[in-house]
């Protein structure tokens, strides 16, 4: 178990590295910052002075290792944006994606799994179908798409929520948290919602298909020809081998979640790190853009330990077997 | 007991409030962020105009962009080399601290440090000499006609405070640290920072103390500037009330915005253009061999009266542009009629001096366009190139975001190219040194990267840099216009119009510049 996870951090470091390296390389190809910072009165001395100053003369390869060096220290530098460190500025907005990210991650699994069984168990009903066929926009439409049609429908014409922003935040250390607030609450409902469809569809279809798989199987067929109730059935021996596919898609999803709350961040301007980066690439922010990338690396490599070690947690099979089995 | 009771009187209070007190909060939004507070570190729009809600300059602008005396009361001009600024007495910073020469010094000092992205503001200046407390002396290179419109901009800072806080000089970003004044401001305007949390929320309040707070014209006590990047949602926050007015509305939305909140139509300061490059003996980007065709000016006028401003300005800008023939927009020190009068569009006229010029097959080019930076910037080249195809020249379009355009076209690595340029002196000047003049040192050409080049417009330039009398000046700026434009230097395309809008119980002044005064706004 110990050397799995340290082979799993390895190999986390390596893909963090790969990632950092791909990264700078695609930043040489995106654009020069020193226009920008200069605005229309720059002269060809201002230029160069500022393009020294930033270290952007170098060679890729000496960039490179001053960023290795400096990151692995915890300092990406100082946004050329806004002049702010960018650990600071990416902890700052770290609350504001997380909470929504896991706002949404809850809706998905709160209304999906229910919502899968339901339409598992009353296969045929008219219920079922429309839930079914409901499910499908969740797929079908782009995040921004639902996103705007619902600031549209309850901000514009309703007037019930809030369009854009966080809302009134209370700082209890570093973390700021929009959840002990009514308008923390009002401004998450929608972004939320957003974020949440695509999950929730595939988390319903999933529950669908793998209770539908499950209920053939034979020891559901003996648990019934037992006489245990219906209840115990579905929900203590059904649902509990359903769950094994689903935690793995959600925790990796999650990863999704978290990096590409993006689209969703821009339409609601919700000040996470997703519109950080989006506001980054358009002002060839480097060290904001490097920074995020392995931020996000890093996280989907977390998420991706956890969930195999949550697999192992619940499935007895794989316990046993661990020194064989190993990773995937 | 006693919490009861305060809690019992606060709660009263609170309640009685909105009548003794009235409170008008402006809520506005525009795209991006207020990059930084701190006054001379960002040369950008929106970065100057909210900045000088908290910071004045010694001279402003009035609604028709004449100066009048802000945190200076009158000046003179001594001699040809200096300008004298006789300063406003009993002004305060906010912090408390008096305004005064040591503080206008400092201020020209820090503007023109290495790592200042203001140095364009003081362009010229050679030394401040502090006379009295509340006298200096602006001393400068040479003659310089344009010295005052230079200074609307310049805010100015406290020496006492920003030596104590350690922020002589603008954010330099080699050290990589963030300086207190790009959070923290101390000015003596209008408004004073409440709070800043960035990318998500400004708020500033009224300066009781303010020394003009008798003359405001404007009732708004509280400013909250939200930046709302996605267009949908900026609009929707408009319709929904959740913010008073954008700056900058997007486009297909405005038809809608007209019915349910008021939109102010005005033009910009910017010119929109294309410039040609004239310089290379084989263009980098095109497929005649051995020869410039862009040096022959007959191709020129011919790639000009191909174009028909009017069909863009009826179908790409839905009616929202100034088709012109001059460089500068009608506020700019220079304008005439005669000037912004363009040659007709003729694609029969074109054709003909294409063959002519020798091209009777036309030719091949590629046209370099920014695709998120001037107004329907894309759309526009787009129309340019079927309009150009059909007197026979076949341009490849090459749009691109700002980032990549702006160092590709610096770099001079283009054929032709889109640009727009701003006055913010408000003098052609500005547009004839960058545009026009034969590239050389510091400003001049700088921004003519097509290398246009006419000695006799050079001369004319440099005349105008330092000629006093107003009249002859004039004169001079008339001429190098029309010669340039004779030349077919540059091919002028149209002024952007750039509409605000706002509930409608909003009344604010339009402002060629894109810069919003608050303390001229008034809320019904």
């Amino acid at each position: 178990m110990f050397a799995f996870i340290i082979r799993r951090l390895l190999q986390a470091a390596g893909v963090m590295l790969v990632v950092g390296l791909i990264a700078f390389s695609l930043f040489q190809y995106v654009g020069d910052p020193v226009s920008i910072m200069l605005g229309q009165d720059i002269t060809d001395e201002d230029r160069l002075r500022l393009t020294r100053d930033l270290g952007l003369d170098q060679p890729f390869v000496i960039q490179f290792y001053h960023f290795i060096v400096n990151a692995v220290q915890g300092d990406f530098g100082i946004s050329l944006r806004q002049g702010q460190k960018v650990s600071t500025m990416l902890l700052d907005r770290m609350p504001a994606t997380l909470e929504l990210s896991l706002a949404a991650a809850v809706i998905a699994l709160v209304v999906g799994i229910p919502l899968g069984v339901f339409t598992a168990l009353r296969r045929e009903g008219w219920a079922a179908n429309a839930v079914l066929a409901f499910s499908l926009l969740g797929v079908s439409l782009p995040t921004f798409l639902i996103g705007i049609l619902l600031i549209l429908v309850f901000s514009v014409h309703l007037g019930w929520l809030p369009s854009f922003g966080r809302g009134e935040v209370v700082k209890i250390g570093w973390w700021s948290t929009g959840l002990l607030t009514v308008s923390g609450w009002k401004h998450l409902v929608l972004p939320a919602i957003t974020l949440s469809l695509f999950q929730l569809t595939l988390v319903l279809r999933l529950v669908r298909s793998e209770m539908l798989e499950v209920l053939r199987a034979d020891y559901i067929k003996f648990a019934r020809a037992r006489g245990l109730t219906k209840r115990a059935i579905h929900f203590g021996h059904a649902l509990k081998n359903t769950l094994v596919p689903v935690i793995t898609i959600t925790g990796l999803q999650l990863g999704g979640i978290i990096a590409f709350a993006i689209v969703t961040e821009t339409v609601f301007q919700w000040p996470g790190m997703g519109l950080l980066f989006i506001q980054a690439v358009q002002f060839v922010d480097i060290p904001v853009m490097a920074a995020y990338l392995c931020l996000i690396a890093l996280i989907f490599v977390m998420i991706n330990l956890v969930v195999d070690l949550l697999y192992f947690a619940i499935d007895p099979r794989l316990r046993a077997g661990i020194g064989k089995v190993g990773g995937h | 007991m006693r919490r009861f009771l305060t809690t019992a009187f606060v709660a009263a209070t609170v309640a009685l409030s909105p009548a003794l007190v009235s409170a008008k909060t402006f809520k506005w939004a525009s795209q991006g962020d207020i990059l930084t507070l701190d006054p001379h570190s960002q040369n950008e729009g929106l970065n100057i105009a909210a900045n000088l809600y908290v910071y004045e300059p010694l001279i402003s602008y009035d609604e028709n962009f004449k100066l009048v005396p802000n945190l200076a009361l009158s000046w003179e001009q001594v001699d040809p080399l200096t300008m004298r600024f006789k300063l406003r007495p009993n002004v305060k910073f906010h912090d408390g601290a008096p305004f005064t020469a040591e503080d206008v010094k400092f201020t020209f000092e820090r503007a023109a440090a290495p790592s200042s992205n203001f140095k364009s503001y003081v362009n010229g200046v050679k030394e401040v000499k502090i006379i009295d407390p509340l006298t200096v002396d602006v001393i400068t290179n040479g003659p310089n006609p344009v010295l005052l419109r230079q200074l609307p901009v310049l805010g100015m800072m406290s020496k006492s405070w920003s030596e104590k806080n350690k922020v002589t000089a603008p954010q330099n970003f080699k050290d990589g640290e963030e300086t207190f004044a790009a959070r923290n401001t101390n000015g003596t305007g209008p408004y004073k920072l409440k709070s800043r949390e960035v990318d998500v929320r400004t708020v500033y309040v009224e300066n009781q103390d303010w020394w003009n707070k008798a003359n405001k014209k404007g009732n708004v006590t509280e400013i909250i500037y939200t930046p709302i990047k996605q267009n949908a949602t900026r609009t929707a926050a408009l319709l929904s009330g959740e913010v008073d007015f954008v700056l900058d509305p997007p486009a297909q939305d405005l038809n809608r915005l007209r019915q349910q909140a008021t939109i102010l139509d005005g033009n910009e300061y910017r010119t929109i253009f294309l410039g040609m490059d004239q310089e290379r003996p084989e263009l980098l980007y095109s497929n005649v061999k051995g020869k410039n065709p862009l040096q022959d000016k007959r191709v020129r006028q011919a790639m000009y009266q191909a174009i028909d401003i009017e069909a863009i300005k009826k179908a790409v800008m839905r009616g929202g542009s100034i088709p012109t023939g001059a460089m500068i927009s009608p506020q700019v020190n220079g304008y005439t009629d005669q000037l912004g009068q363009r040659m007709a569009h003729d694609p029969a006229k074109a054709k003909a001096l294409l063959i002519e010029a020798g091209y009777p097959d036309g030719f091949e080019i590629t046209l370099d366009c920014p695709n998120n930076r001037y107004i329907n910037d894309e759309a526009i080249c787009q129309a340019i190139v079927a309009m150009w195809a059909r007197a026979g020249i076949n341009a490849r379009l090459n749009a691109m975001p700002r980032a990549t355009f702006f160092p590709k076209i610096q770099k001079r690595d283009t054929s032709v190219y889109m640009l727009g340029w701003g006055v913010p002196t408000f003098d052609a000047l500005y547009s004839l040194q960058a545009l026009v003049r034969t590239k050389a040192q510091g400003a001049d050409g700088s921004w003519n990267l097509g290398s246009y080049s006419n000695p006799k417009v050079d001369a004319l330039i440099d005349q105008i840099k330092t000629e006093t009398d107003q009249a002859k000046r004039n004169k001079m700026i008339e001429q190098a216009l029309a010669i340039h434009a004779d030349d077919v230097g540059h091919i002028p395309l149209h002024d952007q119009i750039i509409p605000w809008a706002m509930k409608k119980n909003v009344n604010a002044l339009h402002r060629a510049d894109n810069r919003l005064v608050v303390d001229w706004v008034r809320i019904d």
